[in-house]
Formats: C-alpha cells, sequence, structure tokens
C-alpha cells in the first residue's frame, strides 16, 4: 500500500512540475523576449503584468475548432501531439534534482541512454505531423526536422558519452555523485556541443528552420488548430526545460554548489535550469535563423570534430588521473 | 587587425542584455495618455467669434472639407443720418474628418484667426458620417488649443503687443506732458498759496 502511495505520489509531482515549469518558461519568453527589444510584452492577462498570459491563450486554444484535413492520414495527424509531447514527461521523471532518493522521479541505471533515446522520439511528433498533414509546407518541415535531428543527435551523444567516460557511470544520479567542481572547465566544450545541439533538436531559434514561418509557414504545424497545436507548443517549452535540466545535471553538477548542498540542493539545479532557460530565450532573441546548408555544416563541421575531441581529452586525462 | 571570431556574436548577446536593463519604449496609450509634443496636429478648432464667414479657409482647402453657410444681416447706423452697416452672420461651420488631411492650410490661411490646431485627437466614431463635426464640437474643442509656445530668446516682439506698447507709451507721455504742464502752471501762479497751505498743515499737526 505504502509503495503504491508513493509511486502515485511521485507520478502527481513529476506531472504537476511538468505541467508548470514549461508555462514558467514560457512566460519568462514573452517577458524576457519583449524587455529585450525594448517592449514590455503581455500587460493585461490576470491583472499583474500578464501572469496568466498563457492560461488565456490555453482557454483560446482549447474553444478552437479540432480541424483534420481531408486528405490527411487521420490517426497519425492526430496522434502526433501526443507523440511529440510525452517523451519529455518521461525525460522529467528520470532527471534528479536533488541529492537524496526523493528527489528524483525514478531513478534509472542507463539514465543518460534512456533520456537521450527518449528525447530523440519526440522529434518523431513532428515528422508524423509533417508526413500525416498531405501538406507541401508541413512535408517540408518534416524532412528538414528529420535532417536536423540525423545531424544534431550524433554531436549531442558523443558529447554525453565524454561525461559519461568522466564518471564511469551512465546512470544520471550516478554522475552526479561523481562530479567534482574542476569538471566545469574540463567538460565546458562538451557542455556547449550538448547544449548548442540540444537546442537544434528542439528547433529552437536559430536552428528553427523547421518551423521558418517565412519560408515554410509553420513547417510540420501549419495544418495544426486548437489544442493539438497547443500540445505541440507545450513540447517545445517542456523541451527547453528538459534540455537545460540535462545540460545542468550533465555539466554543470546538478545539486552542488558552493554552499548548502545537504538541504537545498534542489535550489541549486532549480537555479542553474532556470539559468540556462534564460540563455534559451536570450540566443532566440539575438540570432537570426541559420539557412538550411549552414545549420548542416555547424553540425558536420563544426559540433561533431569539438566533441570528439572533448572525448579526446576527456579519456587523456581520465587516465592520467589512474 | 581581424577581428577576434565570435566577437559578433558576443557583440549580438551584448546589445540584447543591454536593451532589457533599458527603459522599454512602449506606450500604454489607454491607461496612460501620450505626452504630445506642442504643435500636435489632433483636431481643429473654431474660435467663431473670430470667423468673419471670409471663405477662405472653405476655398485654399484642398479636399473641400470645410462647410460654410451665412446670412447677411444689417445693423442700424451708428450716429443718426449715417449708413446701415451689413455684416455676415455664421450660419454653420463644419468639418469632414473623414476628408481632412490635416494640411492645417485652413488654419495658416485664416486673417482672423478664428482656426487653431488642437492636440485632442480621441474623436473616433463607428460611422463615417459621424466624423463631420459642426460648430458647438469644433468651438470645444478650442478650449483645448495650448497656449502658443514661448517666443526665442532675443526673437521680435509680435506686431500686436508692438502697437499696444506704442499706443501706451504714446498715452503715457502725453498724460506726463500735461502733469507737467499743470505743475507748471501752479508754481507760476502762487507760491504763496503754496506756502500757507503748508503752514496750516504744520499747525493742525502741532
Amino acid at each position: 500500500m505504502n509503495d503504491v502511495l508513493d509511486v502515485a505520489l511521485r507520478l502527481v509531482i513529476v506531472f504537476a512540475v511538468f505541467m508548470v515549469v514549461p508555462l514558467v518558461v514560457g512566460q519568462a519568453e514573452h517577458k524576457v523576449m519583449a524587455h529585450m527589444q525594448g517592449r514590455l510584452g503581455p500587460m493585461y492577462a490576470g491583472g499583474f503584468h500578464g501572469w496568466a498570459q498563457l492560461v488565456a491563450d490555453g482557454v483560446k486554444f482549447a474553444q478552437k475548432e479540432d480541424v483534420v484535413p481531408a486528405d490527411a492520414d487521420r490517426r497519425i495527424f492526430q496522434l502526433a501531439p501526443a507523440v511529440a509531447l510525452l517523451p519529455y514527461l518521461l525525460v522529467i521523471l528520470a532527471i534528479p534534482i536533488g541529492p537524496s532518493e526523493g528527489a528524483v522521479g525514478q531513478v534509472i541505471d542507463a539514465g543518460i541512454f534512456f533520456v537521450l533515446a527518449v528525447m530523440g522520439v519526440g522529434v518523431l511528433g513532428s515528422l508524423m505531423a509533417g508526413w500525416a498533414s498531405a501538406n507541401k509546407f508541413s512535408l517540408l518541415g518534416g524532412l528538414r526536422t528529420a535532417a536536423q535531428l540525423l545531424a544534431y543527435e550524433l554531436p549531442m551523444l558523443l558529447a554525453a558519452a565524454s561525461v559519461a567516460m568522466a564518471a564511469g557511470t551512465v546512470s544520471l544520479p550516478g554522475i552526479l555523485n561523481a562530479f567534482e567542481w574542476w569538471w566545469l572547465p574540463w567538460q565546458i566544450v562538451g557542455a556547449l556541443v550538448f547544449f548548442v545541439a540540444g537546442l537544434a533538436e528542439l528547433q529552437r531559434p536559430p536552428f528553427d528552420m523547421p518551423v521558418a514561418d517565412s519560408e515554410i509557414i509553420f513547417g510540420a504545424y501549419t495544418e495544426y488548430t486548437g489544442l493539438r497545436f497547443a500540445l505541440f507548443l507545450l513540447a517545445e517549452y517542456a523541451g527547453i526545460v528538459v534540455l537545460c535540466g540535462l545540460t545542468t545535471v550533465l555539466f554543470l553538477g546538478g545539486w552542488h554548489g558552493p554552499f548548502g548542498e545537504d538541504g537545498l540542493g534542489w535550489v541549486w539545479t532549480l537555479l542553474k535550469t532556470g539559468v540556462l532557460a534564460f540563455v534559451v530565450i536570450w540566443l532566440r532573441v539575438t540570432y537570426p535563423r541559420l539557412r538550411e546548408d549552414q545549420l548542416q555544416k555547424l553540425a558536420w563541421t563544426t559540433l561533431i570534430p569539438l566533441a570528439l575531441a572533448q572525448i579526446a581529452l576527456t579519456g587523456i586525462v581520465k587516465v592520467a588521473i589512474n | 587587425m581581424p577581428p577576434i571570431p565570435g566577437s559578433g556574436l558576443a557583440k549580438g548577446l551584448a546589445v540584447t542584455l543591454r536593451t532589457m536593463t533599458k527603459r522599454t519604449v512602449t506606450a500604454q496609450y489607454p491607461d496612460v495618455q501620450p505626452e504630445l509634443p506642442p504643435r500636435t496636429r489632433g483636431v481643429i478648432g473654431l474660435f467663431e467669434e473670430n470667423c468673419t464667414v471670409c471663405m477662405l479657409c472653405a476655398r485654399e482647402c484642398p479636399d473641400w472639407c470645410i462647410y460654410i453657410d451665412s446670412h447677411k444681416e444689417t445693423t442700424p447706423p451708428a450716429a443718426p443720418g449715417g449708413r446701415e452697416r451689413s455684416r455676415n452672420v455664421l450660419d454653420r461651420f463644419a468639418i469632414d474628418f473623414a476628408l481632412c488631411m490635416y494640411c492645417g492650410i485652413c488654419i495658416e490661411v485664416c486673417p482672423f484667426d478664428a482656426l487653431f490646431w488642437s492636440p485632442e485627437f480621441e474623436y473616433a466614431e463607428t460611422d463615417i458620417h459621424e466624423l463631420t463635426h459642426e460648430r458647438d464640437k469644433l468651438r470645444e474643442w478650442m478650449w483645448t488649443v495650448p497656449e502658443p509656445p514661448a517666443l526665442d530668446p532675443g526673437a521680435e516682439e509680435p506686431k500686436e503687443i508692438a502697437a499696444a506698447r506704442k499706443t501706451a507709451d504714446k498715452l503715457q507721455a502725453q498724460e506726463e506732458r500735461e502733469a507737467q504742464e499743470a505743475r507748471e502752471a501752479r508754481e507760476a501762479q502762487g507760491p504763496a498759496e503754496d506756502r500757507s497751505d503748508r503752514a496750516a498743515g504744520q499747525e493742525g499737526q502741532e
């Protein structure tokens, strides 16, 4: 009975985090982007500085008609948003935010493998949407998504492999237990590669060619309306949370901090995740979209060699220490 | 020296971050009224007391948006045996703001200072016909016309004030001259009178 209660409680908490934190990031994006452009952003919804803007958006999306194009592959089309969103929920389940046993949804021994594999599934949602929409722009968007996934999954995996080598384990809590402060400069290149590749995999600007609205309308999401469209947007923000959380855990030492690690470790995790989410928004505001070929060039000629160099460095230092 | 690779990217990040710390430029208009510059061209106000129905504004208006109706009245002669005077009386003065292009020529051309720019701008209507505003509304807008801006330092005095000052100076000079003449006349007539007056005053004081 106690086990059932424990599992239920963990699931409820993870689900609550999954529903709330992406909205917080979305609201932060509204406000940060606005102020970086000299604007105020939403000011009315909810009364105080538009804090309820995304709630209002959600209500609006829920009221809209759910249209499925006549020629669309109906079932795939309707399933795609769920495929895009659910993997991030599963990843959040595996991210540890504190040192104790209770601060992670589910300890998974092969944590890195699980997390990266499931994150890759999320991109399948866009692919399914692009293929099933029976729309040329959607198809182009879907294919761009596929090309991007192929190009950026590799440097991401290599960068994560470097950390796994350094820690000697693929379990996420295990990596954090082995973390020392000097890993930060040691793995900095890997961290950058991981973060940039993650941005590309989430299709966040400046890597948002699959949804490039000035070229292909909205890519794979062109035909979506109402709640299903909202789910895709939610998936993007959940993806930001997951990417920032993973970068924090793998490269920035998660709950480790200058002080208060025992009681307040989860604060450190959340703080680092929040700062990274800010950086994600900051990059979006600052940089224009890359061209499709520039995107591929960046992945194959810059990120992958850097990731390989990081692995070599990790190996050399590891051997030297032992 | 060639720029350091990536310095452009860093510069971009710095620009957005700096903008975030600055004040926003968003105007929260319905909540906060805008601070309009002087001489804002919001709406045209009519100071109908000054209007002589000369029709110059209506004739000069490039898109014919001014409507003026008037009739002639005769006033009886001011002095017996004089001639009757006739004058125009304004019946209708309307501006169709759906046609008006806010060029301000009517205001420039008015020789009697009857038309003015007002910064008032909130007169949107839901029907285009309601944008033709009649004289009572135009007169009301006169209350929103700001004071004319102060002259530049060292500028020439306005003609009206110069003329008024000239008249005032002339009047003052004349008064002074008269007072002077009166004093001189008194002194010439009798210094004795003056002395006796003064003596009487001294007695009264004691």
